[in-house]
């Protein structure tokens, strides 16, 4: 197998933008990554980094005012290379692999979920959208899907109402709308953001276990770090539009070089660890994005920006695919 | 002399799970119970009750902080409520210690009482974005609550504001803007330094930090302790996340269906959980480190519902190590064997039998 076919997605200098009444602004500024078949991408960022955007803009799910304005995404289906960013947002092509090969997940499964129509009858028509099958067909493969995700009496529960599930619940209904297609890559935005801990703790080893068994790839985007190191295989760390880092796990939360990544991971505390020490902050707080610094966008924010920082960083490549934006990533910091 | 003996009287009589031996108490509830009525049908018949919290007994130390956690629906909020008034309890006692009284119950004072201990609470909420008045400016929103509670001349009134937003690192000019103006952060230190500006001794903060980003958070809670240094003031911290609460408190109560299942330091309760629940919503959390070791405990199921909770022990429905027992006989939180101030509601730990002795100087 040759390193192509290995890969499912590429995207190379993502830039969308949202164009505004008076404004615009840069969502995602030059994003690129690629990802590899069966592996887990951790995003992380703090609100407004354009992590979301990112994965919105892959299915083509953005709303009216973003637009794609350069960059590719090529998905690498069974069919061969398909240039997803170049496609119609609502054509037949996009439809095709939406849902079918890309499977999403989202924040709030309140708000993903149509509250008119019964769970099983949302999860059936995504399957009959798909695939040549009979809807009582259809509505079975639903009941193997939520007794594999663990809602019991599933054949009975198929007929609630989003609203007569609790919240991990619908958190698994969604999963069994992303997953039962089968898709080959699997977006989930946020997805126990919403949850309680013991909750999440039980969607995550759910998405584990389904990774496990159909080879799905995952694009993980979260805000916690601590979801990234259990679950993920690669991390990017994006901030106002742009991955500042990226690498796998062990390289970027081992001996992360980014200023930023470093002070993300100093400044929530952790279980057990420094207790009574102060925890670490990051002055100010994020740029607005329509008006963004000259440079380095961290630069008015970090605590060894230099004259340098004033002109973009390049990507540098430290080595085993960990890439850093950063001029003074490859020495000097010490904290 | 005669509340002193109630009292006593009222410890003898019930489990006293916890019992303060110091002085320095600022709170102390015992026996609390908030219950919403279920109404069902054209006539509106109450059918059932939600038990948001159902017999809870805690105190607070002035000074230290308090965590409560749990999962959603645990009472948590209730709880906190109920400590400023927010929501009338069903029934419990509340003593809070202020004035020249020493400790009194302040669930049956006379209205001008009760509006004087108003003041010494506090409650900073969750969502900065819907705490502040958009239509009014932060001056505004800071002056009504001193002039309610007749605190100086208008000038006076001022400087104080214009103090307190020194102290939460905002500049004083900006107490003629407009909420919408400010970022999450900048908002929630807003509603901190509001909490503050009557002088408060006791603060409920209800998911303070919940709503921000990470970087801010941190702000936050640094702000939080050096306020709470420099005050002396006492809180109870409410929050999901237990990372943030163990960092924050010096004790933490762990709650599951109205009730406190563990209460210890947080050292203690991080190090040696005792309760079976605990220990699964410690294992839940990740953490950030490479080559965790930690086993995870994944709890089957959700949270049952309050209006027909589980018999027995809450948690056994829920529970590996579930016995007979737990299924028929609710567990008191006892001391635990060997530890100073470490509480369990279990029937599996090792506690002492004997509820320890009242010792209550008030």
């Amino acid at each position: 197998m040759n390193s192509e076919s290995d890969l499912i997605l590429k995207v190379d200098n993502l830039q969308t933008q949202f164009h505004l009444s008076r404004r615009v602004v840069k969502a995602v500024n030059g994003v690129s990554f690629q990802m590899k078949r069966g592996r887990t991408l951790g995003v992380v960022g703090e609100s407004g980094c354009g992590k979301s955007v990112t994965a919105h803009s892959i299915v083509q799910l953005l709303p009216k005012m973003g637009r794609i304005v350069d960059g590719s995404i090529t998905y690498y289906s069974s069919n061969g290379a398909v240039e997803l960013s170049k496609l119609k947002r609502n054509g037949s092509e996009m439809r095709a692999i939406r849902g079918k090969e890309i499977g999403m997940i989202f924040q709030d499964p309140m708000a993903s979920l149509n509250p008119v129509f019964t769970i099983g009858h949302q999860i059936a028509e995504n399957i009959t959208q798909h695939e040549k099958i009979s809807r009582a067909a259809a509505m079975e493969r639903a009941v193997e899907m939520l007794t594999m995700l663990g809602i019991p009496q599933a054949s009975t529960r198929i007929k609630d109402y989003p609203h007569q599930f609790s919240g991990g619940m619908k958190q698994r209904a969604m999963i069994a709308l992303a997953m039962v297609c089968n898709p080959k890559l699997l977006i989930a935005d946020e997805p126990t953001t919403a949850l309680d801990v013991t909750i999440q703790a039980q969607i995550l080893e759910l998405m584990k276990e389904m990774q496990h068994k159909y080879g799905t790839s995952i694009i993980l985007i979260t805000h916690n770090m601590g979801i990234v190191a259990d679950m993920a295989d690669d991390i990017a760390v994006m901030y106002m539009g742009r991955i500042v880092e990226f690498g796998t796990v062990r390289q970027v939360l081992g001996s992360p070089r980014h200023p930023y990544t470093r002070a993300l991971l100093q400044s929530v505390p952790v279980l057990g660890i420094a207790k009574g020490e102060r925890l670490k902050t990051i002055r100010g707080s994020t740029p607005d994005p329509s008006d963004m610094p000259e440079g380095c966008e961290f630069a008015p924010r970090c605590d060894f920006a230099t004259k340098q920082c004033k002109t973009v960083p390049a990507d540098t490549d430290l080595g085993g695919g960990h890439r850093v934006r950063c001029w003074n990533c490859m020495g000097g910091l010490t904290t | 002399m005669l509340e002193l003996h109630g009292g006593l009287d009222d410890m003898t009589k019930a489990s006293p799970a916890v019992q303060p031996n110091m002085n320095d108490v600022i709170l102390d509830i015992r026996h609390l119970k908030k219950y919403y009525p279920v109404y069902k049908g054209v006539f509106k018949k109450v059918t059932g009750h939600v038990k948001a919290v159902d017999d809870v007994s805690l105190y607070v130390r002035r000074g230290e902080t308090l965590g409560l956690v749990g999962e959603s629906g645990c009472g948590k909020t209730t709880l906190g409520k109920c400590i400023v008034r927010l929501q009338s309890p069903t029934s419990g006692e509340m003593r809070f210690r202020y004035g020249e009284g020493g400790m009194r119950d302040i669930l049956s004072l006379n209205a001008k009482e009760g509006f004087d201990v108003r003041k010494k609470i506090q409650i900073v909420f969750q969502d900065p974005y819907s705490s502040l008045n958009p239509v009014k400016t932060i001056y505004e929103a800071f002056d009504e609550p001193l002039r309610v509670h007749r605190m100086g001349s208008r000038a006076q009134r001022k400087e104080i504001i214009a103090q307190m937003l020194e102290v939460v690192n905002l500049r004083s000019d900006y107490m003629y803007r407009y909420p919408h103006e400010f970022s999450g952060g900048q908002r929630q230190r807003i509603s901190i330094a509001r909490a503050l500006c009557i002088k408060p001794e006791l603060i409920v903060c209800d998911e303070p930090v919940s709503a921000l980003d990470v970087s801010i958070q941190a702000q936050v809670l640094n702000l939080m302790k050096d306020l709470q240094q420099q005050m002396n003031l006492s809180y109870v911290f409410i929050a999901h996340d237990l990372s943030v609460v163990e960092y924050m408190s010096d004790r933490i109560a762990v709650m599951y269906l109205g009730q406190v299942v563990e209460l210890a330091t947080s050292t203690s309760l991080y190090r040696t959980p005792r309760h079976p629940y605990t220990e699964a919503l410690l294992s839940a959390v990740p953490t950030p480190e490479l080559d965790a070791v930690r086993e995870r405990i994944v709890l089957k199921g959700d949270v049952p519902s309050p209006i027909n909770p589980p018999s027995g022990c809450r948690f056994h429905p829920r529970c590996s190590k579930c016995q007979e027992i737990c299924r028929v006989e609710m567990p008191q939180l006892r001391k635990v064997s060997g530890t100073e101030d470490h509480y369990v509601a279990c029937h599996l730990a090792d506690t002492e039998s004997v509820p320890q002795e009242a010792r209550m100087e008030l």
